[in-house]
């Protein structure tokens, strides 16, 4: 079980908290111009990083607020957490291969 | 607002009036339903001072800014939520209670950034008291409820309990606690707490 820091009521376990996948994906400013290889990579194709990650996660059980969290995916440390539309923080990218 | 003579708690099918007994009881654990709570759900700016006094002067409390606090007074209870939305409780089975709080939240935040929202029947209110009453909660929830850190009378959190999402709010430092839980969930939680309870003695007692 994770013990995650909500940026709003402070640290509480895994089970309160929902992953909402991978952080930073920007959506195409104009959809229609996309192919469809294109727009396959941006709803589906994600980068599965084994190392530094940038994930959003939300405190479903909590006070429901969004935010985002830079995460080891090998330790599962968990080494910032940072506000929605916040860019991501200068870490170490820690790849292990 | 529901027909008064329509209105239900979600436990009323297990008559617990019928088989409650008067407080103290002897029991590490005293469980009671405390039927028919009044909420109205509060969103606003509490870094706008007019939106933190109109709420003041309309409840006669202030509102927690603190994470996980809430304010009493009498007969109601302001409980933070998150950064920008509150819980305003209630205990007063009278007809129009809700409206009436929710139309003097409204009143005193006309022309202001805020949202008042009648909860209706949705909650239902159990109480849980005891010596054991930590001990009870510890089974199924994942906070850290010592008095060091969850911090006594007025303290609250949205959370778990048997997988079933719950606000707690700490009423005692004995230690009593309320437990908000939406009426779907009332009875299994009831019963739930019942069975966790059974190993430290468990007083049904009147609200
Ligand atoms: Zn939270």
């Amino acid at each position: 079980m994770l013990l995650i820091a909500c940026p709003h009521c402070g640290p509480r376990a895994e089970s309160e908290f929902h992953c909402g996948g991978e952080a930073h994906i920007e959506r195409p400013k104009d959809p229609a111009s996309l192919s469809d290889a294109e727009w396959a990579e941006f709803v589906f194709l994600r980068d599965n990083i084994k190392g530094l990650v940038f994930e959003r996660w939300n405190h479903a059980h909590g006070c429901r607020r969004w935010f985002n969290a830079a995460r080891d995916s090998v330790t599962y440390e968990i080494l910032a957490i940072y506000p929605m539309g916040s860019p991501p923080p200068a870490l170490d990218p820690r790849r292990y291969v | 607002m529901i027909e008064t003579y329509l209105r239900q708690s979600a436990l009323d099918h297990l008559g617990l009036a019928g088989h409650s007994t008067a407080a103290p009881t002897e029991a590490g654990v005293q469980l009671s339903e405390k039927p028919l709570p009044v909420a109205v759900n509060l969103r606003g700016d509490s870094g706008d001072a007019a939106f933190v006094e109109a709420v003041r002067e309309a409840l006669g409390l202030a509102l927690p800014t603190l994470p996980n606090t809430a304010t009493t007074g009498e007969g109601l209870a302001l409980l933070w939520l998150g950064p920008d939305e509150w819980l305003a409780m209630q205990h007063d089975a009278a007809a129009f209670a809700e409206a009436q709080l929710a139309t003097k939240l409204r009143k005193a935040l006309d022309g202001l950034h805020a949202a008042v929202t009648e909860m209706g029947e949705s909650l239902c209110c159990l109480s849980l008291a005891g010596a054991q009453a930590r001990a009870v909660l510890a089974k199924g929830c994942p906070l850290d409820l010592h008095p060091r850190a969850f911090g006594g009378s007025g303290h609250c959190a949205q959370s778990l309990l048997a997988k079933a999402a719950v606000t707690l709010l700490q009423v005692s430092d004995a230690p009593a606690f309320e437990l908000y839980v939406r009426r779907s969930f009332a009875d299994y939680l009831w019963r739930w707490l019942e069975d966790a309870a059974r190993e430290y003695g468990v007083a049904v007692v009147r609200p």
